[in-house]
């Protein structure tokens, strides 16, 4: 009857790789992978909205795709490359990474809350789809809810991610191509 | 031009200094709180809507592994919410909601256990192990059953389950006037019942300090000391020994403004086991079993002259207001607010209106975003739409000849109006979708069979309500000043903590603009604390658009003061009078040599580690209060709406083309922080307009349960807004900003509305209820065969 770890009987060792850390955790087989990232793992920055898929605050990187972590079991994430917001300015400086500084010059957060779930949304989206033209951007934004920017101001700010990212490697390729 | 002005940070759109803790996932929100030992609490609730608790059985509860404890009221012994209007029991029926359901339940979701575990899977274990009986009596789930005679009583004590009903005012003579108009036209609006819906539900972190003697209790909301009042009453301690504590908060929108009951249980719970207990609300108690709001019905007419001008309104309100009074404002908030300001931006010369709030088997209300300003809005643009069509008016054309212009203005309603730009805003928005060639798009669209509509509303939003308005409610507890504290350390950085609690509106960054500008300090230098009981005398938070208006104003007066006291120790340290001083760019210098100067934090160590140097007259250390209070009726932003849709045949979906939004704040503090509260304030507008709702059935159980049955708008469905901006400054706010918080979503149900309408003029159907749904437009846009036709 010492049980210090409150998950009651049932419980299993699972390895997760988290932001490229491996993690081993001790935890039951019913709990969320959003559950084991905040409450086990400290990682707060990923945010619970609806914990039934529809809100998306809660959304992370599996293999580099966008999941809502709220219906997942942290088993199933095992072996599995996890990404959360935590991972997203430099861990040396903490400087912003270009995604999250267009955030804040296009006022695309108020109160925070569904943040990282747009910001891990865009990450995984403009990653596989860097050509993305506004009107796709806003057709992925739509996966998620905000109730506080009226979206506008998101879909500007990864679009203007975007278009600087797509830009920059222009300028690299004319770079490489003059060398 | 260089001088000091244009550095000044008031007026230009400074990045957020939330923006980057948030951004890295290093907010810390109420469910980020860890603390040793903590458990969790869940809520076993009603499952009807309507009964009295015949038993409590917790005993398979206590069983469940990794439950630490159960409890009923009985067992909490815990002190009722009562919130209280100083008005006879004719007009104000007081009904007191208990912490935990007795004996008696009133709603679907209505907490009556609360059970507390190791973890919150376990705790939610624990509530499928509860057995409650009830002998369950008839619900009553509408207006017409709640007024129908011999009603049963949601409240033994509110007869007619009538919580308020109030006549402010019958000019005389009103019957005669509508009696010889030449133009009266009828409404009949309901506005759908809506939750507030903060992304963050609520939730709590309590926790019993022993070297404080104090209960800490961390709690998502945006009034901190009303909830340190109630705690302290419901649990029976000093108020010095509750200490509520706001933490980063994922929106409010007004849900958050009121005290609930799971934050003073969880409380209780901690007290009673000796260890921090957090409670976290989930999304299916947040929609249907924590506050909602909105649902009103509107039966009202207005009288006009042949020019289009009104001569009269007679309005009947019914707000119904779920099952019980939110502390602190009551069951009034709806009905006092509508009966007060519906006239709005236009010259009434007479009104009669009644006010009621019912209570219902319904979840309870809490003020949201506009409160009753959606409503009323859309009833009365609705008057002047059908009077327009009536008088075959152009509906810009009947509002410009109705709408205020000359400030300041004393309505019908005995509230005074300061200067505004209704009719310029009016004009500009009209010239916006005209300039955007709307009216011709609509012309050639409906020339090819298409549905295309232009809607306008004209508003005003009084904001920054001081003592003096919020007594003319006659609420027992009467908000309205703020108090603001404003220190500066030796190292010359500055603290300013104010009583209003951000939660999305950026006053981290907007009030440190305003301490910057008024300090002649670098910006990165301030830092603002809000959100804390022990860290300001008092507060009355964040709610009614009141923040930078009557929040920012007491910040402007302390850091004004603080200044005075810079210039003081300088100007003594000179011989001068203080007069003969100035402050620029974080120095005190000499007016008659601007050379010569005292940087602060010099003087800071004169203030407080070389103290002896002081004159007698003045006090060690740099600290200032000040308090900032609105005596008279409060400062009145406004705005016009000008929405274009297309109603689809086939699926009726109203799709919006356009969205011009000219509005006036008087200051803008930060542009970007306004245009933001414009563009989100319009979708929860538009939400309201086209989408959201709880039904309840015949039974009393709520239709919206999770977000599969409460459809929150995406970028799908909320357009681009496209954002003028006009600035009437206020002329007694310390900053001459006015509120800003609310507009959009006070204007967008009306505008949206009326442009259905117009889509729909063709048809002959006109449309007065929101949400607009899918089938009613469809309905309207099927021709009826002969068969059908009545």
């Amino acid at each position: 009857m010492n049980d210090t770890t409150g998950l009651g009987d049932d419980v299993q060792l699972i390895t997760l790789d988290v932001n490229g850390t491996s993690y081993e955790v001790i935890t039951a087989p019913r709990r969320t992978l959003v559950d084991v990232l905040r409450h086990d793992l400290r990682l707060t920055g990923t945010h619970v909205g609806c914990e039934h898929g529809i809100c998306g605050a809660c959304t992370v990187l599996v293999d580099g795709l966008p999941v809502r972590a709220c219906l997942m079991f942290a088993a199933q994430a095992e072996g599995a490359r996890i990404t959360t917001v935590e991972s997203l300015a430099d861990p040396g400086t903490g400087e912003l990474s270009d995604l999250q500084r267009a955030f804040t010059a296009h006022h695309g957060l108020q109160c925070g809350f569904c943040t990282p779930g747009f910001l891990m949304l865009a990450q995984g989206f403009l990653a596989e789809r860097p050509e993305a033209t506004k009107e796709d951007i806003r057709e992925v934004v739509a996966a998620n809810l905000c109730r506080c920017t009226g979206y506008q101001t998101i879909v500007e700010a990864i679009d203007a991610c975007a278009t600087a990212r797509r830009s920059q490697r222009a300028m690299g390729a004319e770079e490489e191509s003059c060398n | 031009m260089t001088s000091a002005k244009d550095d000044r940070l008031v007026g230009r759109s400074v990045a957020r200094r939330e923006d980057p803790r948030l951004l890295s996932g290093r907010g810390r929100f109420v469910d980020d709180i860890e603390l040793p030992g903590m458990l969790h609490a869940q809520f076993v609730r009603s499952t009807v809507a309507h009964g009295t608790i015949t038993e409590i059985d917790l005993t398979r509860v206590r069983q469940v592994p990794g439950v630490v404890a159960a409890f009923t009221a009985a067992d909490l012994e815990l002190g009722d919410i009562t919130a209280q209007l100083g008005r006879p029991l004719s007009e104000f029926v007081p009904t007191a909601m208990p912490v935990l359901a007795r004996d008696r339940v009133r709603y679907v979701g209505e907490p009556v256990a609360v059970v507390v575990a190791r973890d919150p899977y376990l705790a939610e274990d624990g509530l499928e192990a509860a057995k409650v009986t009830y002998a369950p009596l008839p619900p009553i789930t509408c207006e017409e059953q709640a007024l129908a005679p011999d009603a049963p009583r949601v409240h033994a004590e509110a007869a007619g389950n009538t919580l308020v009903d109030v006549g402010l005012f019958a000019t005389e003579g009103i019957d005669e006037i509508f009696d010889q108009a030449p133009c009266v036209v009828h409404v009949d609006v309901r506005t759908g019942r809506q939750n507030a819906l903060p992304l963050e539900t609520r939730g709590a972190v309590a926790q019993w300090d022993a070297r404080e003697e104090q209960l800490v209790l961390h709690t998502c909301t945006q009034t901190p000391h009303q909830v340190r009042t109630v705690a302290s009453r419901c649990l029976r301690l000093d108020e010095r020994a509750v200490r509520v504590i706001v933490p980063d908060m994922g929106g409010g929108f007004g849900l958050k403004c009121v005290v609930g009951r799971e934050e003073i249980a969880a409380a209780a719970a901690a007290l009673r086991l000796g260890r921090p207990v957090k409670w976290i609300e989930d999304r299916k108690d947040a929609l249907s079993a924590s506050f909602l709001a909105r649902e009103q019905h509107y039966t009202a007419r207005a009288a006009f002259d042949a020019d289009g001008r009104i001569l009269g309104l007679d309005a009947d309100v019914v707000c119904d207001m779920g099952a019980y009074s939110c502390y602190p404002f009551t069951a009034g908030i709806e009905p006092l607010m509508a009966s007060a300001e519906m006239p709005g931006v236009y010259k009434v010369p007479a009104y009669r209106v009644r006010g009621r709030a019912i209570t219902t088997n319904k979840a309870p209300t809490a003020p949201y975003r506009g409160v009753s300003r959606p409503s009323y809005v859309m009833a009365m643009e609705r008057l002047m739409e059908r009077a327009a069509r009536e008088l075959c008016l152009d509906p810009v054309e009947i509002r410009r000849r109705n709408v205020i212009t000359d400030f300041p203005y004393t309505g019908v309603n005995n509230i005074t109006y300061d200067p505004g730009s209704y009719l310029e805003s009016l004009d500009l928005c009209e010239r916006a979708l005209r300039e955007a060639g709307w009216y011709e798009r609509q012309a050639a669209a409906t020339a090819e069979g298409r549905h295309i509509g232009i809607g306008y509303s004209c508003f005003s939003e009084r904001t920054g309500y001081g003592s003096a308005a919020f007594a003319q409610r006659k609420m027992e507890v009467v908000p309205g000043f703020d108090l603001a504290e404003v220190r500066m350390d030796t190292s010359g950085a500055v603290t300013a903590t104010t009583g209003t609690v951000s939660h999305g509106q950026s006053h981290e960054t907007t009030m440190a603009q305003i301490v910057a500008d008024t300090l002649h300090l670098d910006i990165a230098k301030v830092k603002l604390h809000q959100g804390d009981t022990d860290r300001i005398t008092y507060g009355w938070g964040t709610f009614a658009s009141r923040s930078i208006a009557v929040g920012g104003s007491a910040v402007r007066l302390a850091a004004g003061k603080l200044g005075d006291k810079l210039r003081a120790i300088a100007a003594a340290e000179w011989g001068i009078p203080p007069e003969d001083t100035e402050l620029d760019r974080g120095r005190v210098r000499r007016r008659d040599d601007p050379e010569v100067a005292l940087g602060y934090e010099r003087l800071a160590d004169t203030a407080y580690l070389k103290s002896h140097l002081l004159p007698k007259d003045i006090d060690p250390g740099l600290t200032a209060t000040a308090v900032f209070d609105v005596h008279n009726d409060g400062t009145f932003s406004n705005a016009t709406h000008g929405v274009v849709v297309e109603l689809h045949e086939g699926t009726g979906q109203v799709e919006i083309l356009a969205y011009f939004c000219v509005e006036d704040c008087g200051v803008a503090v930060n542009p970007q922080v306004v245009e933001g509260q414009c563009r989100g304030g319009i979708a929860q507008g538009i939400s309201g307009a086209l989408f959201e709702q709880i039904t309840y059935d015949a039974q009393g159980e709520p239709s919206a349960t999770s977000f599969m049955d409460y459809k929150v708008p995406t970028a799908h469905e909320i357009p681009e807004v496209v954002i003028h901006h006009l600035e009437t400054p206020c002329a007694f706010t310390a900053t001459g900003a006015k509120g800003a918080g609310e507009g959009g979503t006070i204007g967008a149900p009306a505008a949206v509305l009326n442009a259905v309408n117009d889509a729909l003029r063709p048809t002959g159907v006109e449309l007065d209820h929101t949400p607009i749904t899918p089938e009613t437009v469809h309905r309207a846009l099927t021709p009826r065969t002969p068969e059908q036709t009545p």
